[in-house]
């Protein structure tokens, strides 16, 4: 099962003064289970890009296939491929618009067609797979904390049941913890559950701490495509292009270029302990008897 | 009132939120700031940091008289906020901007709407025109100045909307949370033109964001949580306490968690280390440990 991109062009606009290239022929390969971070300054193609997975957006030229099928093709079933690859806008709280929280998740199956029983099943799992319990189900969810708002309109996306789940900047706006908070439910989904997650980001941080696989939009082609190691070792290249690599990544080169031999390929704060003890064991400038010491 | 005032200045501030039933009765209070007393000098580079809800928004809002005190009192070069008679020389001594960028742009070419404040204060046409020029070189956007905003990057309109606000000559720059919605680029550009405008112009600034890194270079950072001021200092003693800010939901920048990691494994490095180019120079000067 995968998603795959043929050649695929998308011009906004065309044949006006305003035409304009937003796709430029993206051919790409998303495996079933994978995590992808997809990078790229405002105006890269992310958006265009990712609207295109669930036929949202129609190719001007080129192919999308989706576990192998066409969905281009004249009697593709389009509206099981909006269920089957779900989609999550940047500020998705704005889109909520029931009474209560848990009528405003069973918005989406009730358009599947399901029976009453299974949509109400499917929305209280959902609830609880982004951490909101049940005390909160019948509240507003005009009176939730932004964190929350935004895990609602996630659920309502998870409670079609993906199986790719697409978020375009799910933690803009939000605090430090609601964050890591976000991040580790979708963590958590994508382990526990299978689900392959597209993950739209700005913070390189955050991409290099959760993803396996990054995809980087530069004027709307694929600029760099691989692991967090290998992308972010074009850290040079990536900051001509409006980016950068995390901050520990730096840290590390410039240890690096000053004769201390670290690993320059560390891209998290628990990867570049690792690296950085490693080298202070090995010259003693740690005290070996002594493992801490109260800071 | 014997002592000397602030340049910002509010004393015992506290909002509420009041939630009215059908029939006007107040059905719920929510107290959005709880008694905050802070004072900001002429030319401070101020950070508030706060997890979403913690009242920082509404403590800002509070600066320019978009909200008005519930009880306690908020001094802008002097003006009550309350006092109607000096609601225009608030906003034009305080401007505001705001988290989304699309949403503060008006006209459809730039000097017009880096000119739209100043044409509103009534000042003469031809110094209009010196204003714009000067705002929109020093958030170094003049050669767009002709240009149609639309087609700008989400930093270059926050630097707009910055330009928007020096063209009225204010001696204070509040911004709730004006990178959430930028890419890399335009963060550093929207941070570093602020720093810019504080160095040299001495724009006091007032910076609300959740972003720790942008943060390490104001003179002064106040945490809030619960619509109350719980830590207050310099981002050195602040980045100091990480696991105090883990507990009001916030964090440290990576370089600081990286150095405090190693600390607490052992490694002989300063309490705490806010830059790149600290944690590097603390690591390449490391002494053997005596054993």
């Amino acid at each position: 099962m995968s998603i795959k991109l043929v050649n695929v062009n998308y011009i906004y606009s065309p044949k006006t003064a305003y035409e304009k290239k937003a796709l430029t022929n993206v051919s790409l390969e998303i495996q079933d289970g994978e995590f992808i971070g997809l990078i790229g300054h405002t105006g890269s193609g992310k958006s265009t890009l990712i609207q295109h997975l669930n036929g949202l957006m129609k190719a001007t030229s080129g192919h999308i296939y989706y576990n192998g099928n066409d969905i281009y093709a004249p009697k593709y079933n389009m509206r099981e491929l909006r269920s089957k690859v779900g989609l999550v806008f940047q500020y998705p709280e704005h889109q909520l618009f029931e009474t209560t929280i848990i009528e405003d998740v069973k918005f989406g199956p009730r358009n599947l067609g399901l029976s009453e029983e299974e949509i109400e099943k499917r929305a209280r799992e959902a609830l609880l797979q982004v951490g909101l319990t049940p005390d909160l189900w019948e509240a507003s969810p005009f009176e939730l904390s932004g964190g929350q708002k935004r895990r609602v309109a996630i659920a309502g996306v998870l409670a079609m049941q993906p199986e790719v789940l697409v978020l375009d900047e799910p933690t803009a706006g939000l605090d430090p913890k609601g964050r890591d908070e976000i991040l580790g439910e979708i963590e958590k989904l994508h382990k526990e559950r299978g689900i392959t997650v597209i993950l739209v980001s700005h913070s390189m941080e955050d991409v290099a701490e959760y993803v396996d696989r990054i995809i980087v939009m530069n004027h709307s082609k694929v600029f760099a495509d691989g692991t967090p190691k290998e992308v972010f070792s074009k850290y040079k290249e990536l900051e001509e292009i409006g980016l950068a690599a995390p901050q520990v990544t730096y840290v590390m080169h410039e240890l690096h270029d000053k004769g201390i031999p670290v690993d320059v390929n560390a891209t998290t704060v628990a990867e570049a302990k690792e690296s950085i003890l490693a080298w202070a064991k090995a010259n003693h400038y740690i005290n070996q008897t002594k493992d801490k010491v109260e800071v | 009132m014997g002592n000397k005032m602030s340049f910002i200045e509010s004393r015992n501030l506290v909002h509420e939120y009041k939630r009215h039933d059908e029939n006007g009765n107040i059905e719920q209070v929510n107290r959005a700031v709880d008694d905050v007393s802070i004072s900001v000098e002429q030319g401070d580079f101020v950070a508030i940091l706060g997890h979403n809800g913690s009242g920082k928004s509404t403590f800002a809002k509070h600066l320019n008289s978009i909200l008005l005190p519930t009880e306690g009192t908020v001094w802008v070069n002097g003006m009550e906020t309350r006092d109607e008679d000096h609601l225009w020389d608030i906003r034009q001594t305080a401007g505001m901007v705001f988290q989304n960028p699309d949403n503060q742009i008006i006209a459809s070419v730039i000097e017009e709407d880096v000119g739209f404040g100043p044409e509103n204060l009534g000042v003469p046409t031809e110094e209009i025109w010196h204003r714009v020029e000067t705002a929109l070189k020093a958030v170094g956007m003049y050669e767009y100045r002709t240009h149609s905003p639309n087609k700008l990057s989400g930093g270059q309109k926050q630097r707009i909307a910055i330009a928007g606000i020096m063209a009225m000559k204010p001696k204070c720059i509040i911004l709730d949370e004006p990178t959430a919605m930028l890419d890399p680029n335009g963060r550093k550009e929207v941070i570093s033109t602020v720093r810019k405008l504080n160095k040299e112009e001495n724009v006091t600034i007032i910076l609300i964001t959740h972003y720790m890194d942008e943060v390490i270079n104001a003179d002064h950072v106040y945490v809030m949580d619960h619509g109350k001021v719980v830590m207050e200092g310099t981002p050195r003693t602040i980045f100091k306490e990480v696991e105090t800010l883990k507990k009001y939901r916030l964090d440290v920048p990576q370089v600081t968690e990286l150095a405090y990691e190693l600390r607490k494994q052992g490694m002989k490095l300063p309490e705490v280390v806010l830059t790149k180019e600290e944690l590097v120079n603390a690591l390449t000067k490391l002494e053997k440990a005596e054993n």
